[in-house]
């Protein structure tokens, strides 16, 4: 269908507001990175630095362990995504392909796990926690996500599609169940493991909520804490900090999201 | 396919099934318990019955509870998927540019709440806010829209929308592609505008997809907790007091395991509505 002039031109001017409304923001994050505290005061929506000064950023370093706070974050992130791959394929490997008593017990935990929020659950999980104390530990920030209800259905949902044929040959072969799961079926869900390792790593990278009920004091903060730190400090709100703070934080996230932008679209698809 | 051997089942779903049920089942029986007790943390538990229930309940605390949360997912849910879908429409086109401008949207979606909440706090500062700058010039009376108890809540859903809004626009552009061109082209051919073409073509088949959007937004949005956390904490005068936020006070500022425990409760029935409607529209979408 052949569009008029007006209406592309419409469109067009449509569609860069659009961008300005995500963009201007995130170019005042990093605009206001560059000030100083006395320009902000003096004339706080002056669009410019005067000349971009990184100060704020030196100040992030020293007030927060950047580097700690995001090696703890990654590891953590990394920890629960690799986990529940892990954990994923078997159990989804038998929900999808083996027939066995229990089966609709089974499956049918996976789908009401699927439906409770950790929002839901935490008080219970932080006094246990709190029991055996392994609060402020990487133990009470990666256990509970270790294994993954989503994950273990779409692995579920990703088996259906593979032949029986596949695992048939490959036991007659001699091959173990171990080797049928994750040397011969893995490779074939790499589209459905990369894209679920990646959701998964970013959205606990990003978590607040879980590593701020689960911590008490700094030794396993995570980035995304000390960095909201940044603003309950000191006296008054210095914004050039913080934003200094936020552009560190999101930059690696949006750097992955640069890069592997199709695999996390497709994987907040393949969840509808 | 038969199983090897009669325990490998179990061998594999082993560690997940007990691992979901600890720490995603047996927690929400253990609220439901701990709910009917009174406990401080450092005295020893007392069995109170229903009396949690009744003092949230009391000067109708809980039921403020519910409707703000209510009203702030209703709100997101309405913008996210108005601005979703308008944006899917406009951005549904070939192209380097439209691509850009799609991934601009999704980005938001994809950073974290974190820095979206002090962001948005920054834009809304009663000071030196461009946000209220802005307002200004446009001749809206001087206000600090987060200490305001009439426009906090409110604003929290901006930045709710703001976020979401990509996620909305990738299900719906997803959908859209589900849309057969050639029906299209067919309504154009037999006279259907612009607007006709979308109202009796796009939407009807589009409603499978609006129904999923609407039940996971709302799903997500009546978790919010980073927002308020570390946008308001509750305030100004418990206007921006969402569930879970009303649970976290309750245990980590208040110390009452008993009513953070019946506020779970409560919270986790509200979910199960949700939830029922999610699977619904799951369904209406020819998934399990």
């Amino acid at each position: 269908m052949k569009e008029g002039r007006e209406k592309t031109a419409l469109v067009l001017a449509l569609a860069c507001l659009a961008a300005a409304a995500w963009l201007v923001p995130y170019a005042w994050m990093v605009l206001t990175s560059f000030k100083t505290l006395p320009e902000i005061v003096a004339d706080p929506t002056a669009p410019l630095p005067k000349h971009f000064d990184t100060g704020a950023y030196h100040e992030v370093f020293a007030t927060i362990p950047v580097g700690r706070y995001m090696l703890v974050t990654t590891v953590m992130a990394v920890a629960i995504a690799a986990a529940q791959i892990l954990l994923a394929l078997p159990a989804g490997y038998a929900l999808a392909k083996l027939r066995f008593v229990g089966h609709r017990f089974a499956f049918g935990v996976v789908v009401a796990c699927l439906l409770v929020p950790a929002q839901a659950t935490f008080v219970p999980v932080f006094l246990f926690f709190a029991h055996v104390r392994l609060v402020d530990t990487m133990t009470a920030l990666v256990l509970p996500f270790a294994a993954s209800a989503l994950g273990t259905f779409l692995v579920r949902q990703a088996l259906l599609s593979v032949p029986d044929e596949i695992i048939e040959a490959a036991r007659m072969d001699g091959a173990s169940e171990w080797t049928i799961v994750y040397r011969i079926l893995a490779p074939l869900l790499k589209p459905t493991l990369v894209s679920l390792f990646l959701v998964s790593f970013v959205f606990h990278y990003n978590d607040y909520f879980w590593p701020l009920v689960m911590t008490t004091g700094d030794s396993v903060r995570t980035l995304p804490l000390g960095v909201a730190l940044l603003r309950e400090q000191g006296t008054g709100v210095r914004w050039h900090i913080v934003m200094a703070g936020n552009v560190v934080l999101s930059l690696p996230v949006l750097a992955l999201f640069a890069v592997a932008q199709q695999h996390l679209v497709r994987a907040v698809r393949a969840r509808s | 396919m038969r199983p090897r051997a009669p325990w490998h089942p179990w061998a594999m779903l082993g560690p997940t099934i007990a691992l979901l049920v600890g720490f995603f089942v047996v927690p929400v029986g253990v609220a439901a318990y701990e709910s009917l007790f009174s406990w401080d943390l450092l005295t020893p538990p007392r069995y109170v019955g229903g009396a949690n229930y009744a003092a949230l309940a009391a000067h109708g605390q809980l039921l403020n509870i519910a409707l703000r949360t209510l009203g702030y997912s209703v709100l997101v849910v309405a913008g996210t998927m108005t601005l979703g879908l308008a944006l899917a429409l406009l951005l549904d086109r070939p192209g380097r540019f439209y691509a850009f401008v799609r991934a601009c949207v999704f980005s938001a979606y994809v950073v974290s709440w974190v820095a979206v909440a002090l962001l948005w706090m920054w834009l809304l500062d009663g000071n030196g806010g461009i946000v209220g700058r802005l307002l200004r010039v446009l001749g809206a009376p001087p206000v600090a829209i987060l200490g305001d108890p009439r426009w906090a809540l409110p604003a929290l859903a901006v930045v709710g929308v703001w976020k979401l809004t990509g996620y909305a626009m990738i299900i719906f552009l997803a959908g859209l592609q589900a849309v057969p061109r050639s029906l299209l082209e067919a309504a154009a051919l037999d006279g259907a505008g612009a607007w006709n073409r979308f109202r009796h073509v796009t939407m009807p088949l589009l409603a499978p997809t609006a129904a999923f959007v609407a039940t996971t937004s709302l799903v997500t949005s009546f978790q919010a907790f980073d927002v308020v956390r570390i946008m308001t904490q509750g305030g100004p005068a418990r206007s921006t007091e969402l569930f879970v936020y009303a649970i976290y006070e309750q245990i980590f500022l208040d110390l009452s395991v008993g009513r953070a425990s019946a506020l779970t409760v409560v919270f986790f029935v509200m979910l199960l509505a949700v939830a029922g409607m999610q699977l619904r529209a799951w369904r209406l979408r020819g998934q399990p």
